[in-house]
């Protein structure tokens, strides 16, 4: 089962999904806190709901405010990136890069987009903890000291 | 806000522990922040803001400063773009505190920007930390802050001294401890009263 997870991981490294910082939080993870990327990922999940409704609020004024706007997701790109969710991190720069230049349906199509695979991303490691779960504690290697 | 225990492999060594204070309005990085710093075996305060740094470190003028030793900081460690009072204008007034000065100040942040590395480190920030931040840098943060505490107590007392001689920080053996050895970044202009931590390479490449 172990080897089924690590090839679970290692292909949402493959498909691009996940980056090196992903790596870095599992790598904080010991006997005292096995769970702690698990943890991050679901305090991400949750208090990111908050950035993408001030998002779409923000989104259907009229006219855009695009300093907010960008205000508004240099916040959720920085929480995503702080969990290594490459796919996310991408369209959040392409949105970024929307406002700066001023573009607004640039900006509603790219968004679509980061909901996508933010949605994606969620489902994929859902499915990655809950196997993990049930894959039992793995004999982690020390770090070196 | 409660100060956490440590990490297994912190507890025997007799080292100084570091108290932090971590400012950043990001929970998510709050967290990883903590995390990072417990397992170097720093004592952890984090807060969400600026204003909150201030009152915690006893400059928000609603409380007298008595100074308890638990609430000694060693480092303190800000995000840049935070809501309300920004991670520069933290520094500022921790530099422009009599009493809080010489506490070393990082920033973070997840933009590469040379002219606000340029600005924080002019401002007196002791080094400007690229998002997201790794171990290696904490580690390298945590040693760089316990040479410069253990010469000050070597200077102010010889009761010490015998621990410091040997001590060898626990990263040494890792890979990131190899990166102090890098000189100074051309980027690192000012004349700052403390000695600086040398730039990583990284602060020179372009992100997107």
């Amino acid at each position: 089962m172990q080897r089924q997870l690590a090839n679970m991981k290692q292909s949402l490294f493959d498909q691009g999904y996940l980056d090196e910082q992903f790596i870095q939080l599992e790598e904080l993870q010991d006997d005292t806190n096995p769970n702690f990327v698990e943890e991050v990922v679901t305090l991400y999940y949750r208090d990111s709901v908050r950035l993408i409704q001030n998002i779409e609020h923000a989104l259907d004024k009229n006219p855009l405010d695009f300093a907010k706007l960008d205000s508004h997701m240099h916040q959720f790109k920085g929480s995503s990136s702080s969990i290594g969710a490459r796919k996310v991190k991408i369209e959040c720069t392409q949105f970024r890069e929307y406002c700066r230049a001023g573009n607004g349906e640039g900006c509603k199509r790219t968004f679509q987009q980061v909901k996508k695979e933010y949605a994606t991303l969620k489902k994929k490691l859902e499915a990655y903890f809950q196997f993990a779960r049930q894959a039992g504690p793995v004999e982690k290697a020390c770090r070196p000291k | 806000m409660a100060v956490d225990e440590m990490g297994s492999n912190c507890s025997s060594s007799g080292a100084q522990e570091l108290h932090v204070l971590a400012v950043d309005d990001s929970l998510v990085d709050r967290k990883v922040i903590e995390r990072l710093l417990k397992i170097s075996c720093c004592k952890v305060t984090a807060v969400e803001s600026g204003s909150r740094a201030l009152q915690y470190l006893g400059l928000d003028g609603e409380r007298s400063s008595v100074e308890f030793d638990e609430l000694k900081v060693n480092l303190i460690m800000t995000d840049y773009s935070m809501p309300g009072m920004t991670g520069f204008e933290l520094l500022k007034k921790i530099k422009g505190s009599s009493r809080l000065r010489e506490i070393p100040v990082v920033i973070m942040s997840s933009e590469n920007v040379l002219a606000r590395i340029d600005r924080c480190l002019e401002e007196g920030a002791e080094e400007f930390l690229v998002k997201p931040v790794k171990l290696s840098d904490v580690e390298r943060l945590r040693d760089f802050i316990l040479r410069g505490e253990d010469k000050n107590k070597t200077e102010i007392t010889r009761k010490r001294k015998t621990h410091d001689d040997s001590f060898s920080p626990p990263s040494a053996s890792s890979p990131s401890s190899h990166k102090c050895d890098h000189p100074l970044s051309p980027i690192s202009v000012s004349a700052v009263p403390h000695q600086r931590l040398p730039k990583r390479p990284k602060l020179m490449l372009a992100t997107n």
